[in-house]
């Protein structure tokens, strides 16, 4: 009697298991598809590329015959990615220190207007910035910064600080301020202290801020869009409208399957080595 | 006398406030960078967005004052009400879509199950990806001679020939969506995921041992505790289908018809392409009003959360 009720118990939680993956495995077959369409189809030749991708993966031999023809357009996909990579990793090392500096202050300083400040980075994020695009435009036309990469820099870390210096200043009112006291006996002062002494200790805060600063950067669209002008200064996603809008009204599937691989690859590696950093940083923000 | 004893506490005290004063000018200093920034490419731009709203704004020549012209304008502006009711429509469907798929997913990655952090990783991925670099990804799949979607509905007898999913309205509406979900959904279920995660599981047995079904006890008790969660997913959702641009500019160009040019959109033709750099203020300012509106809609949820 017992064994057949602890059976049926078996049986029971065999089949609810089973139907819990059944679910979850079709699920991430959607999710994951057209990721896997896009990189095996990618890596078919020049004809194949204008096919119907079924089958996805190449029937005639690999081929980067699709990444080739994507160096055709602009000024070549290396030109391209290399703007991509400036304009993102510059956006992360000047968020990173702005918002270090600004996190510090905030956090351990007292000062007249000290709120004001704070409410005024903060603020910025009601406001989207598509709304302000047709100034910023005039604006850095006047500072001689339109059409190029490094006022696009400075709009996209500055599209970046409210939740930066959010996430920067609590990563350091958790750092207790004995360290702090210790250390300045120790004779460490200012910028050394906040250097050597607290940065390793706010490293995961910093983390969080470089993995959004990067992501946002190199996903961005509307701004570089409208901010750049010169063909060799566009960013991936600029450059893949002219591969959008084809040549003589064809367009090579082949090349946007390519340019669709560069920009996605290093999105996934960063969140899937970086994962942890990423979510606590989407936390922070759910739980404000 | 009194003199002799007031010099010695005076002299004692000017350091001390030198000393506190130089602290905040070091605090004020740390924080110089980040108000510079938002000063030069954030407050700035807002204010002058309004100044340049009153303005008959060309790219080149000198701009003119015309005071509420460009507001009025709106109103007699047809285009301008299709973007918004396009919009609008949008961002329900968009919303509901989202939702719909959203909390079942949701429920799904609550459970402590082996592998369970995998699925949560997974379905999150789009998430990170562009929306620009997705709605690529989709032009192609959907495209009629090149893409997957037109031979896969063939080949299961949906379609008779092939099928342009991009060419109708009512063919490339719901090819949008379904792209949209697909790249946002994951981000809303982990919001959600935050918000059932939140609720003390010993709440939920005491229903369970007091015969609340598993209905009742979704509706009755992680519904309402969910109220924060479900407003903040909520207006992440709708805000972000408001300010809907790329997958229209990339997908359909804004057609079929034009059907599908979002406010975003309108603007950025009005500014951009046809370089009415006045109207394009005038209309920013509108959506910035829409979008202030709300905000204040958000807070509102969030304060009657906390009553509760």
């Amino acid at each position: 009697m017992s064994a057949a009720t602890k059976e049926a118990r078996v049986r029971r939680k065999f089949i609810g298991s089973l139907g819990f993956h059944g679910f979850g495995v079709i699920a991430s077959f959607f999710f994951l598809a057209p990721f896997f369409w896009a990189g095996l189809s990618s890596l078919r030749s020049g004809s194949e590329s204008q096919t119907p991708p079924l089958p996805p993966w190449p029937t005639t031999g690999i081929s980067f015959d699709s990444y080739a023809t994507l160096d055709t357009f602009g000024s070549g996909i290396w030109q391209h990615t290399f703007n991509s990579l400036l304009v993102s990793l510059s956006t992360v090392v000047l968020t990173v220190i702005v918002s270090l500096l600004a996190g510090y202050g905030f956090s351990r300083y007292r000062f007249p207007f000290k709120n004001v400040f704070f409410i005024l980075i903060i603020a910025t994020l009601m406001i989207p910035f598509q709304s302000i695009l047709t100034p910023l435009f005039i604006i850095l036309a006047k500072l001689g910064l339109n059409n190029s990469l490094v006022g696009l820099i400075l709009v996209y870390v500055t599209l970046q600080l409210p939740f930066s210096v959010f996430m920067m200043r609590n990563a350091f009112d958790a750092v207790p301020r004995e360290i702090e006291e210790a250390a300045r006996i120790d004779g460490a002062r200012d910028i050394k202290l906040l250097v050597r002494v607290l940065l390793p200790l706010v490293m995961p805060g910093v983390a969080t801020v470089a993995i959004f600063a990067f992501l946002n950067a190199w996903n961005e669209f509307l701004a570089a869009l409208i901010l750049l002008s010169d063909n060799d200064k566009y960013t991936l996603p600029v450059l893949m409208t002219a591969v959008r809008a084809g040549r003589l009204g064809a367009i090579n599937w082949g090349a946007v399957q390519a340019g669709v691989m560069v920009m996605t690859i290093p999105c996934l590696v960063i969140f899937l080595l970086l994962q942890r950093y990423y979510m606590r940083g989407l936390m922070a923000g759910a739980v404000k | 006398m009194s003199m002799t004893i007031a010099t010695p506490v005076a002299a004692a005290e000017k350091p001390r406030r030198r000393a506190r004063k130089n602290r905040q000018l070091q605090g004020l200093l740390y924080i110089a960078p980040a108000v510079i920034l938002v000063t030069i490419f954030f407050v700035i731009p807002v204010l002058f967005t309004v100044w340049m709203s009153f303005h008959n704004w060309p790219l080149l020549g000198q701009p003119s004052w015309i005071g509420l012209g460009n507001y009025t304008r709106m109103f007699s502006d047809t285009r301008f009400a299709a973007a918004l009711s396009f919009t609008a429509y949008y961002t329900v469907i968009a919303t509901i879509a989202i939702f719909a798929l959203a909390f079942p997913l949701a429920l799904f990655v609550q459970n402590e199950r082996r592998g369970v952090s995998a699925y949560r990783t997974i379905f999150f991925m789009p998430v990170v990806v562009g929306l620009a670099t997705a709605s690529l990804l989709w032009v192609w799949l959907a495209n009629v001679d090149s893409g997957l979607f037109s031979p896969i509905l063939r080949m299961f007898g949906v379609t008779g020939r092939s099928a342009n999913l991009l060419a109708t309205f009512n063919n490339a509406f719901p090819t949008i969506i379904v792209m949209v979900v697909w790249k946002i959904v994951g981000f809303t279920m982990i919001i959600l995921l935050t918000g059932l995660q939140s609720i003390p599981s010993d709440l939920i047995e005491a229903a369970r041992i007091d015969g609340a079904g598993r209905w009742q006890r979704f509706r009755f008790l992680t519904l309402p505790l969910m109220r924060r969660t479900l407003a903040l997913a909520l207006i992440l959702s709708v805000t972000g289908s408001v300010l809907a641009f790329d997958q229209f500019y990339i997908m359909t160009s804004g057609g079929p018809q034009n059907r599908m040019i979002s406010v975003v959109y309108y603007i950025f033709n009005q500014s951009f392409v046809s370089f009415q750099l006045g109207y394009g203020s005038a209309l920013s300012i509108v959506l910035l009003g829409i979008l202030v509106a709300l905000s204040v809609v958000q807070l509102w949820l969030l304060r009657v959360g906390d009553d509760k």
